[in-house]
């Protein structure tokens, strides 16, 4: 696969996939709108990120070979309780900050200093992200359907970014690896899967995972995670 | 014998390890060999052997070092003990706190900071083996390792040194000329934009001799590049 650096604009990438580098040019920017992974200077296109390029209608972006999990709103995600006040705990949901879980968020009614009694350090939660402020500072709920403490199964971390994969057209994958191993999977958007069922069941979609990320990591040219 | 005196280009041209003027030493770069890390490289650049290893970005901690707009490049260069042939004593000295930080100005020109601010990126650069120009191949490993751990770049830093050995200005240095030559310049440069991110002299050259080891900084760099990008696209460049 080549580069194109002396094409007039992004056409091409519509048919053929097109590996990139950070700084790489992408062509012209004029009628293209920037998405994700790539920057517009002086009139030209290029890749922040090192992945795979993708053209969508008008929008040009970059599939990153790997990333980190930046929160957004309405996130389902999966955390870890590190640590707690009179009425906060503080999450580790995986990103670059701890997200805090106020007690009027909490999964129950909880009289003021009797947040461990709730939910202690080290436990895992299902939860949502609420808010996310301009600094990245997340805000997480407990408030809604589903989301509860993680009691039972087990947490795999994989790449936030082969989500995509994991999850299949329309939610076919996911409902399938459900299906073969009996198993209830709950996918969070950061990357952390929780997996509740027999052990059997357990380790097949533990396998799965692990052989997925090792298939991803083992990049081949012309193809990327 | 003093130094200058020491011959180490010949009437060819030829270099005391074979190479014209304008030749660099072989490279070859492995991606993702510290599998904790969220990015890593390895570069083997002549006899140097370096490993960059990206963390973050994180929480920056202590508070007094998050900066309200942006992120924070934290860099670590450091020489192993075995690196070299005197032992180097461990622990952080003078020589690479200077390199630490004219690493991390040059990679904050590239770097997207303004993307994750109040956050440090921790980079910590390795160096096994150290035969010359350990410097430009740190910062060459941490632009690869930076792009492989996904952080967002407007460009890789791509970094080589040139200088003059027997009054012939020559590219990428090796361990003998380097401590016997007259001069070195080593430059980083944003193979894209042409831009330079950092710049050092040690040692006199007249303004001709300057642009003469500056054309071979760029054209080497270019090359390098292409190398790097190679690297990124297949996940490892074999030599």
């Amino acid at each position: 696969m080549t580069e194109k650096k002396d094409a007039a604009g992004p056409h091409d990438s519509q048919r053929v996939p097109l590996l990139v580098a950070p700084g790489e040019d992408l062509g012209d920017s004029e009628g293209y709108e920037v998405g994700h992974g790539v920057i517009a200077i002086g009139g030209r296109i290029r890749a922040t990120k090192n992945g795979r390029t993708n053209v969508n209608g008008k929008v040009i972006s970059v599939e990153p070979r790997r990333t980190a999990y930046m929160p957004r709103p309405g996130d389902l995600v999966i955390g870890f309780v590190e640590g707690c006040t009179n009425n906060i705990w503080f999450v580790d949901i995986g990103a670059p900050f701890n997200a805090i879980l106020p007690m009027s968020l909490g999964p129950s009614k909880t009289d003021f200093g009797g947040t461990r009694s709730v939910i202690d350090i080290g436990e895992a939660i299902l939860c949502r992200v609420q808010e996310v402020e301009e600094t990245h500072s997340s805000v997480v709920t407990m408030k809604g359907m589903g989301l509860r403490k993680i009691r039972s199964g087990a947490v795999e971390i994989i790449d936030p970014h082969l989500l995509g994969r994991l999850i299949g057209k329309q939610g076919k994958a996911l409902r399938q690896l459900k299906e073969e191993s009996e198993c209830r999977v709950i996918a969070g958007e950061n990357g952390r899967i929780w997996i509740d069922g027999d052990f059997e069941g357990t380790l097949e979609v533990r396998n799965r995972l692990r052989s997925m990320t090792a298939e991803a990591k083992a990049a081949t040219p012309g193809g990327v995670a | 014998m003093g130094y200058g005196d020491v011959q180490m280009i010949d009437a060819n041209g030829i270099r005391n390890d074979g190479r014209k003027a304008g030749d660099v030493r072989p490279i070859s770069i492995e991606l993702g060999v510290v599998p904790v890390a969220d990015g890593s490289c390895r570069m083997k650049w002549g006899s140097n052997d370096v490993i960059a290893a990206i963390y973050g970005p994180m929480e920056a901690h202590p508070r007094k070092i998050q900066r309200q707009d942006r992120a924070v490049l934290d860099v670590r260069y450091n020489m192993a003990p075995f690196s070299t042939s005197d032992r180097i004593r461990p622990g952080f000295n003078r020589r690479s706190r200077e390199i630490s930080k004219v690493t991390a100005e040059a990679l904050e020109s590239v770097v997207m900071l303004e993307l994750y601010p109040r956050s440090k990126i921790r980079v910590e650069i390795e160096i096994i083996c150290a035969e010359a120009g350990t410097r430009c191949v740190g910062l060459t490993a941490a632009s690869i390792a930076l792009a492989d751990a996904g952080i967002p770049m407007t460009d890789l830093v791509i970094s080589v040194a040139s200088g003059k050995i027997n009054d012939v200005v020559v590219c990428d240095l090796n361990k003998s000329e380097d401590n016997y030559g007259e001069a070195d310049l080593p430059m980083g440069v944003l193979p894209n934009s042409g831009e330079l991110v950092f710049l050092q002299m040690d040692g006199d050259l007249s303004p001709d001799e300057f642009q003469e080891a500056w054309d071979y900084n760029m054209n080497a760099a270019m090359v390098i590049h292409e190398y790097c990008v190679e690297a990124l696209k297949t996940g490892r460049y074999p030599q």
